[in-house]
């Protein structure tokens, strides 16, 4: 690991530059994986990656040489105990790590086999193609419920004032909220239960039409009703969204999730097939983990 | 796609713009503080050391000495403390610690509005309410009971240092109370509870825990009262007589360095005037920037860089 | 209950009596001050006295509506220099003031807001007036200004950091850049108590006298020409309280209590930006 950077956001993200083959992100992958990455069938597309992702702070290694798959359409769950490492991982996706005092990065992320961590690119150009949900509900609070979903659009690009509609409608439609505001589009954002927020920082993450969706501990603030909705929206909208969701409950990841990423002080312990993982996981730390033997 | 090479120059353009806004501050300061001394330098030249010392200020003979104005200001700035820091602590220990939760806003809310009053109608009502005040009630007791001692002798026609210092610690208080108030809530809970929880009355809790741990950021409060009271112009201008005479009685008119300056600054009429009075504002400025200093340090030890104090500045 | 714990309980009751006697003393002059006002200077009040500009002495019949528009355009000035510098240092300093420039800066302000407005007068006098030949309105507005900025540099700040980072973070998740998250979310959110900020700070700059006395100097005609001298109720007050004339003091009052009023509502306007605010979130 070399100089450390500055704290301040830079356009390139502060790392040694690794060396990659770019790749046709349409073409059919073959796997040559080690056995702790994705099991994933031979004719599915990969929308989003990690090479050997190491994330630091300052000199403190929090995230160890993560390689994994995110294959388009499904939901991966990345569980583990409090401060192995999952939350930072995930913002290593979006490129939100570098924002945090001292962050930095090593390896590499790619979204349709681009690298986001490539010199040059603008993390801010980044960022909009991912979505990201977080722990609190955190609606922008001089906004109304209309200006808060289409935040996100705003800020990428003019658009006619009824192409907004349509996509704040569909946005809201798909974080199963749009019966319970479309007459109060005009109220104040925070006027909204806990729940209700959070579907519609949902809504607000999905309305660029963003390629992968993060959520981060998603429902860890809700009452069980609005944990529950929160759920059967994966369902819905892994349709159209790749999603990794980090959680810190074993049976939210068991109800919601395709596949599973265990990771224990920041490596990653074992990955698989959720159901897989929680009646025959591979490693000894993971049954640990799952049988509740510590974390 | 991801767009390649994106110049993003909204991040730094903002930060330039931000930075040169702020780096204003700095300057102006350092730009009021050379044009003083620029201003100054004339007479600083000619007289050296004894401005400081010299008691007298004759713009005829063209000899100036600003001894009185410093004495009158350090002393009826001292006066005001010495009256105001007790009413200030007490309005501050009482909302902290005492007062009822329906009283906290509307009392605080008098307190505040004490800083909003400005300073021209202290002094108008320090000439034509305060003074008969204390020539009718306050100045015979202390005469009768203190007239002995050299600080209460002759005549006492209203302007004086008495009023100045009585004026002052009216205008002062809110300063020293609401800087006082905020490190007495950055007082932790804890040692309030820890006290009470060994027994100790209400007030020994006060004494003995709340006050001690506050102590720094209050004395920084006294000190940043000290420091507007040097500063105040009208309200001590009005009341205060605007003599240069040196003395020890307060019941004397007397002068302050703001005062003079606002009184004379007009009727400068030649070049070795106006600099004696720019030197004046020099010693004026380097003594309340000092004394704020040192103010700012105490209490950002007990508030840690907070703003305090700033919705009475 | 032993004699000792009863002599501690009864020193308890009477120190939080003396306290509370301090704090009614403290507050008594405010309460004399605005009696005195209103008495004194309500019945010099009339239509005239907002709507005539004063009358040669001993005439009776004048006003201060010369006062009361000076009063305005030279705030005004000063806002137009203030506000931005003054808003804009206080944005610098919550999200940038984390190094050694930003401790300069905050140590500064917090200086400057202590020294003498009379040396900050006398300041603007050098730089604007003496090169210029002759007294302004823009003057005093500098002069104010620079009393206005290290004000409102520290409350910005204040209210600035109170927005929580989560919200900066959801933005720029979003893909705000870093300076579009800084306005158009964390500012905007903070923009209530902003704004408290900038009216207490103009409602204590509209009551200032000394760096006025020789920047605008006062004007006892009616003028809106900001490059020659302009009056201020503050000013205003001054002269007639020098003043040899029984008229004049009356007046004085009656300006007193004008200046007195708005700089309430102004107070009253900041305290009510803020309430509005809580009582939504």
């Amino acid at each position: 690991m070399s100089q450390l950077p500055a704290a301040a956001e830079t356009t390139a993200a502060p790392r040694r530059p690794e060396s990659h083959r770019p790749a046709d992100p349409t073409t059919v992958r073959k796997l040559e994986v080690a056995p702790d990455t994705t099991p994933v069938p031979d004719n599915t597309l990969v929308r989003i990656e990690t090479r050997r992702l190491t994330a630091l702070f300052g000199s403190t290694v929090a995230v160890r040489e993560v390689s994994l798959f995110f294959p388009a359409n499904t939901v991966t769950a990345i569980i583990g105990p409090s401060g192995c490492g999952k939350s930072t991982f995930l913002r290593c996706l979006n490129r939100m790590h570098e924002l945090s005092n001292g962050g930095w990065t090593t390896g590499s992320v790619l979204l349709d086999g681009e690298d986001i961590y490539g010199s040059g690119l603008d993390p801010v150009t980044v960022r909009r193609r991912i979505g990201m949900v977080f722990q609190r509900p955190t609606p922008f609070p001089t906004m109304s419920i209309y200006d808060n979903v289409a935040a996100g659009l705003r800020v990428q690009d003019r658009r006619s004032h009824t192409q907004l509609d349509d996509v704040v409608e569909q946005a809201l439609r798909q974080a199963a909220l749009w019966e319970e505001v479309k007459d109060r589009l005009n109220t104040s954002a925070i006027a909204l239960s806990g729940g209700q927020q959070q579907r519609l920082c949902i809504a607000r993450a999905v309305a660029p039409r963003p390629e992968v969706l993060l959520l981060d501990e998603p429902t860890a603030s809700l009452d069980p009703s609005g944990t529950q909705r929160i759920e059967e929206l994966c369902h819905e909208l892994k349709r159209q969204y790749t999603i990794v969701i980090v959680t810190h409950n074993m049976q939210q990841a068991a109800r919601v999730s395709d596949y599973t990423a265990f990771f224990y002080m920041g490596d990653l312990i074992e990955i698989g097939r959720t159901s897989q993982m929680f009646t025959r996981p591979a490693k000894e730390q993971t049954e640990a983990y799952l049988t509740g033997r510590f974390g | 796609m991801v767009r390649r090479h994106t110049r993003n120059i909204g991040d730094p353009a903002y930060r330039w713009i931000l930075t040169g806004l702020a780096l204003l501050l700095p300057l102006l300061l350092l730009a009021v503080g050379s044009q003083l001394a620029i201003s100054a330098a004339p007479a600083l030249k000619k007289f050296g050391f004894g401005f400081l010392l010299s008691t007298t200020w004759d713009p005829v003979a063209e000899v100036y000495g600003a001894a009185p104005m410093i004495f009158g200001t350090i002393v009826s700035s001292l006066l005001g403390l010495i009256i105001a820091v007790p009413l200030a602590l007490g309005v501050a220990i009482f909302l902290t610690e005492f007062a009822p939760r329906w009283l906290r806003q509307p009392v605080g809310f008098l307190v505040e509005l004490l800083a909003a009053v400005p300073s021209v109608v202290y002094g108008l009502w320090g000439v034509f309410v305060l003074i008969p005040l204390l020539r009718t009630i306050a100045v015979p007791p202390l005469r009768a009971l203190l007239g002995w001692t050299p600080f209460f002798k002759g005549v006492f026609y209203g302007n004086s240092m008495l009023a100045a210092g009585v004026i002052l610690a009216i205008m002062i208080v809110p300063y020293i109370a609401a800087v006082s108030r905020e490190v007495l809530q950055a007082v932790p809970a804890t040692q309030r509870e820890a006290a009470l929880g060994l027994g100790a009355t209400r007030w020994e809790a006060v004494w003995s825990a709340v006050l001690p741990y506050g102590r720094a950021g209050i004395i920084g409060a006294i000190m940043l009262g000290f420091g507007r009271a040097l500063g105040e112009t009208m309200a001590v201008t009005l009341v205060i007589g605007n003599r240069h005479d040196l003395g020890a009685s307060l019941l004397a008119p007397a002068y302050t360095m703001a005062a003079a300056i606002a009184n004379e600054f007009s009727e400068a009429t030649t070049q070795m005037y106006l600099s004696a009075l720019f030197a004046v504002g020099l010693v004026l400025f380097i003594i309340t920037i000092t004394i704020n200093a040192m103010a700012r340090l105490l209490v950002w030890r007990v508030a840690r860089g907070a703003a305090v104090g700033s919705k009475a500045l | 209950m032993s004699a000792r714990a009863l002599r501690r309980r009864a020193k308890s009751v009477a120190m939080t009596g003396v306290v509370a006697g301090l704090a009614i003393l403290a507050v008594l002059p405010l309460l004399l001050i605005f009696a005195d006002l209103l008495h004194k200077g309500a019945t010099s009040i009339d239509w005239n006295f907002f709507v005539k500009s004063p009358v040669p002495a001993g005439e009776s019949g004048g006003g201060v509506a010369n006062a009361i528009v000076g009063t305005g355009i030279i705030v005004a000035l000063a806002c137009l220099a203030g506000i931005p510098v003054g808003v804009g240092t206080g944005l610098y300093l919550a999200e940038y003031g984390g190094g050694r420039l930003g401790w300069l800066v905050r140590f500064v302000a917090d200086v400057m807001n202590g020294t003498p407005s009379i040396v900050v007068g006398i300041s603007a006098w050098t730089w604007l007036v003496r090169p210029a030949g002759h007294f302004s309105a823009i003057a005093g507005g500098a002069a104010l200004a620079i009393l206005m900025v290290p004000m409102l540099a520290r409350t910005t700040e204040e209210m600035v950091r109170l927005v929580p980072n989560s919200l900066r973070e959801a933005a720029l998740a979003l893909g705000y850049p870093r300076w579009r998250t800084s306005l158009a979310v964390v500012a905007r959110t903070a923009l209530a108590g902003i704004v408290t900020g900038a009216l207490v700070a103009v409602a204590r700059i509209a009551g200032e006298t000394a760096p006025l006395l020789f920047t605008a100097l006062g004007n006892l005609n009616f003028s809106t020409t900001v490059t020659e001298p302009m009056q201020t109720l503050s000013l205003q007050i001054y002269v007639y309280a020098t003043g040899p004339f029984e008229e004049w003091h009356r007046l004085a009052w009656a300006s007193a209590l004008v200046l007195m009023g708005m700089v309430l509502v102004l107070s009253i306007a900041a305290r009510w930006a803020t309430r509005s605010r809580h009582a939504a979130g």
